[in-house]
């Protein structure tokens, strides 16, 4: 990043890209102009839908089969765009690569890391396939995998995300490419192994000076690694200049609503004298896990002796990294799943009661789920959906009066009514959280369990939600159990904080305590890693 | 509520469902929606022919035994004669002169004896010939004037080794093809949903222990199976469907118990096992309405396998029975009578192929449709 040519190594100038679709032609993208120095890292940063994406996979020739693109991308004085495969294979994945969001599906699951980093060398780079190998390890090394001798041998399922999207850049790195193209590289991994793929690819980029254009919708990221920003929206770009430019004096409304839409504020504490609502006393989940025919078997213990207490109002948000047990314990509470220790709610023991006994009490204790595309029945419209609930718990009433309350619960989510006949996948992902926090709501609850309710969102939608959230929770006094890997979420809406880590708590306290003055390590690691804003930093100060 | 929401557009009232999403692909799809008319017009045909057709389909037409199809009507002019001749004869009287007027026939005859005006009747019996009359008597009543009307008939699609009209029983076979292919595809249907999706979500041991009865019953040759409910009960045709039935349903059990098991897992199974549903409400609501997709497509592709399955009994002589048939009946008939009247074997069979492919085209349009993702 430090010496910096402007030798244009990349240059896309009025791309359009368009879709033919079964309802009509969609302009994806409309004449952007967007170039990468040498050895620049430039990020496009945009919501989903903004065809941010589209326009790389367009300028790599690999849109969809009934895309249509238009303009011009130079690479080394040539246009590009369009060229015959052939032709276009000579450039892509040699000296214009790219990473993907995905790294469990990018890889091959039958072949070993080694062969597959091989195999296009041996394939294209004439190399032999011990010549190849040796390669292999090199890159294995560039890409810091721990012990790579013994890695080039294992299997992609042997490996965790942030290990495989190791590979992947690895197997990017093999022909030296020019440019870099990173798609939302590190959305699917944990925010600690986040941390440690952008840092490689910072210093990769240090010592090989290549080009990297990186295409995210999280802007913390944008301001630790890019130099220069393109905000883009609806297939244009809004803005662009210089990443410290961009943050402090932001010129288009929507770059300044995107900086803005990082979730703010706090929740006012309840007060002392509010009875408890839910009570757990050492849960503890276990599963089994069958290590083959006549083999011992292995126990994994999701969630190891967790207390905690909850009074009426308040919300206890639980932070972790992904396979620390967060949401087994959010399901274990709620009885869903078979778990040791007891669970007290509304002053009753609701651990050990099997189905039927807890079907009264479910209307009271209600889950929400991350994913607003896959809760949702997609063959039931929506007043079906959230009037679903009644049927179960309040059978006495009419068709119509069901219908009465889905409106009402519409309603209360800031969603027309008149929708109630559409079916999900007509809506947005923010409008189909909407819907799924209006089936709980529709049944007047006590408790909600908020399963990562905002991690699926982008930002600005994400804000909407929370702030939906808060309200809901101010009129009707709801208890929130808040589970979230998003520090930023979890800090304006909870009142205590549990940090949980394979399936213990190592930190727990007030959210001031836990975010100002964190005493454990693993605490202070996902902190750090989380890159939470300066202004919020200032806010809370 | 203080929140705004600026994704909402203003939208009709009524929600357009994934299946009207599937509906308008299929329509678009030119092989499926040629397919479904080619389909409508043989089941119009099977429903309506018989009603429509002057034949009966199980009367025997002894003079036309195994005639070629044709357009023109028969007797053909060139055999009026020679049978109109075959039949004076018969009836014992000598032809004095032949003479052919419009569609009737004039002859002089004369006998030994006195003719006997029962004697037309031999011409009557004929299928070629009505309305003989036996007029001018003279000579003691052993000369006469013979007249007879000739009785034209249609047969499109040739006649069967019975003398039976094909055409007649070509739809009349299509009744039951068709029949058959359908009710035995619902029984199939119905019984692997239910079983497959009751299996899939209560998963466990009840799970293991119906899949194994699946197994066994997969184990059990067809056949057999077939031969001994027909010991038991004879040969019915509402047995024939229930034999096919039940033995089809095991595919469609494992289809959907595997659909059931993906589907268990998604987030709308768990919401509403969190907001207290019953198993039964879970099924009903949320279970089967998303296997139905694949269980569509599996069903116009059982159809044409049932479809054939009944042939294959029929021509074992486990199916229907003559008089009734069925297209495997007819085209079994026809392939044994291949050499010389291959008209036999032509007309069901392109009845039978036209309605398999355009049941398979509709399965694969509305694969397609169903999810356009795969494509």
């Amino acid at each position: 990043m430090t010496d910096k040519q402007t030798r244009r190594v990349l240059d896309i100038k009025n791309l359009k890209v368009d879709f033919e679709t079964n309802t009509g032609t969609v302009n994806a993208v409309r004449g952007v102009d967007i170039h990468v120095n040498a050895g620049e890292t430039v990020a496009i940063v945009g919501e989903s839908g903004s065809g941010k994406s589209q326009t790389m996979m367009a300028a790599m020739g690999l849109l969809a089969s009934n895309g249509r693109t238009e303009g011009e991308v130079v690479y080394e004085n040539g246009n590009i765009l369009g060229l015959s495969i052939r032709r276009l294979n000579q450039i892509r994945g040699k000296k214009i690569t790219m990473i993907f969001q995905e790294p469990m599906t990018s890889l091959d699951p039958l072949y070993t890391i080694g062969r597959q980093l091989a195999e296009p060398m041996v394939e294209h780079g004439g190399l032999t396939w011990k010549q190849a190998q040796a390669k292999a390890l090199d890159l294995l090394k560039l890409v810091n995998i721990p012990e790579p001798e013994r890695k080039i041998k294992a299997f992609p399922y042997e490996m965790s995300g942030g290990q495989r999207q190791r590979v992947m850049i690895a197997m990017a790195l093999a022909n030296d490419p020019d440019v870099l193209i990173a798609d939302e590289p590190t959305t699917a991994l944990d925010v600690t192994t986040q941390a440690q793929i952008l840092d490689l690819l910072a210093e990769l980029q240090k010592r090989l000076g290549m080009a990297v254009i990186f295409i995210t919708h999280d802007l913390g990221i944008v301001r630790k690694i890019a130099d220069r920003v393109y905000v883009m929206k609806t297939g244009e770009v809004v803005e662009q200049g210089e990443t410290r430019r961009i943050f402090t004096q932001p010129e288009h409304a929507y770059t300044r609503m995107l900086l803005d839409a990082e979730p703010t504020g706090h929740k006012p504490p309840v007060p002392d004298t509010a009875p408890v609502l839910l009570e757990a006393q050492k849960v503890k989940v276990e599963f089994e896990l069958e290590n083959g025919f006549l083999q011992p078997k292995h126990i994994l213990r999701a969630v190891d002796n967790i207390s905690f207490a909850l009074r009426k109002g308040q919300t206890l948000g639980i932070v972790g990294e992904s396979g620390s047990g967060k949401s087994t314990l959010g399901r274990a509470v709620l009885n869903l799943l078979p778990a040791s220790g007891r669970v007290v709610f509304q002053g009753q023991q609701i651990s050990g009661k099997d189905r039927g006994a807890m079907r009264a009490l479910r209307k009271d204790m209600q889950l929400i789920f991350q994913d607003p595309f896959g809760s949702l029945s997609p063959r039931m419209t929506v007043g079906q959906i959230i009037s679903e609930g009644l049927l179960v718990h309040e059978p006495s009433l009419t068709a119509k009066d069901r219908d009465a309350r889905a409106c009402q619960a519409l309603e209360e989510v800031s969603l027309d009514p008149s929708m109630r006949n559409r079916y999900p996948h007509e809506f947005s992902g923010g409008q189909r959280q909407r819907i799924a926090i209006a089936r709980t709501m529709v049944l007047k609850p006590e408790l909600v369990v908020l399963d990562e309710p905002t991690s699926a969102l982008d930002r600005t939608i994400q804000k909407q939600v929370v702030e939906l959230l808060r309200d809901l929770q101010k009129t009707y006094g709801l208890t929130y159990l808040f589970i979230s890997h998003d520090l930023a979420v979890v800090r304006a809406l909870s009142d205590t904080v549990m940090v949980m880590k394979k399936g213990q708590v190592v930190e727990a306290g007030p959210v001031e305590a836990i975010f100002e003055a964190p005493q454990d390590a693993y605490t202070k690691e996902l902190i750090g890693a989380a890159m939470l804003t300066q202004r919020q930093m200032m806010e809370s100060a | 509520m203080s929140v705004t929401t600026p994704d909402i557009v203003a939208a009709p009232q009524r929600g357009r469902s994934l299946w009207d999403d599937a509906r308008d692909r299929l329509l678009a799809n030119k092989a499926a929606v040629a397919s479904m008319i080619v389909l409508a017009a043989i089941a119009l045909l099977s429903v309506f022919g018989p009603i429509l057709s002057p034949h009966n389909f199980d009367t025997v037409y002894r003079d036309y035994v195994k005639v070629p199809a044709s357009l023109e009507a028969y007797p053909k002019a060139d055999q009026v004669q020679p049978a109109f001749e075959a039949l004076v004869k018969r009836a014992r009287l000598n032809l004095e002169s032949y003479e052919r007027v419009g569609d009737q026939v004039v002859v002089e005859v004369t006998s030994r004896r006195a003719i006997d005006p029962r004697s037309v009747r031999y011409i009557d019996r004929s299928d070629m010939f009505k309305n003989a009359a036996l007029t001018d008597l003279a000579d003691e009543d052993k000369r006469g004037t013979l007249t007879a009307d000739i009785n034209y008939l249609h047969f499109y699609f040739g006649t069967d080794a019975n003398g039976r009209d094909l055409m007649t029983r070509t739809f009349i076979a299509g009744r039951i093809s068709l029949t058959i292919g359908l009710l035995a595809t619902v029984v199939a249907i119905s019984i692997g949903v239910i079983y497959g999706a009751t299996s899939g979500y209560l998963g466990g041991r009840v799970d293991q222990l119906m899949m194994r009865v699946v197994d066994i019953l997969y184990s059990l040759p067809f056949i057999f199976f077939v031969i001994m409910l027909v010991v038991f009960f004879g040969r019915n045709f509402v047995l024939m469907f229930i034999a096919v039935g039940a033995v089809e349903w095991l595919d469609m059990a494992r289809i959907v118990r595997g659909q059931t098991l993906s589907i268990k897992r998604q987030e709308y199974v768990q919401a509403a096992e969190a907001m207290g549903v019953s198993d039964g409400g879970i099924v009903r609501r949320h279970i089967i309405p998303n296997t139905l997709g694949p269980v569509v497509v599996y069903m116009t592709l059982l159809v044409p396998k049932v479809i054939l399955l009944e042939s294959f009994l029929s021509f074992l002589g486990l199916g229907i029975q003559e008089p009734m048939t069925s297209w495997g009946v007819l085209i079994s008939e026809g392939a044994r009578n291949l050499q010389g009247s291959a008209w036999m074997l032509i007309f069901p069979s392109i009845f039978l192929t036209s309605t398999l492919f355009a049941l398979n085209f509709i399965g694969d349009g509305l694969r397609d449709a169903l999810d356009p993702k795969d494509r």
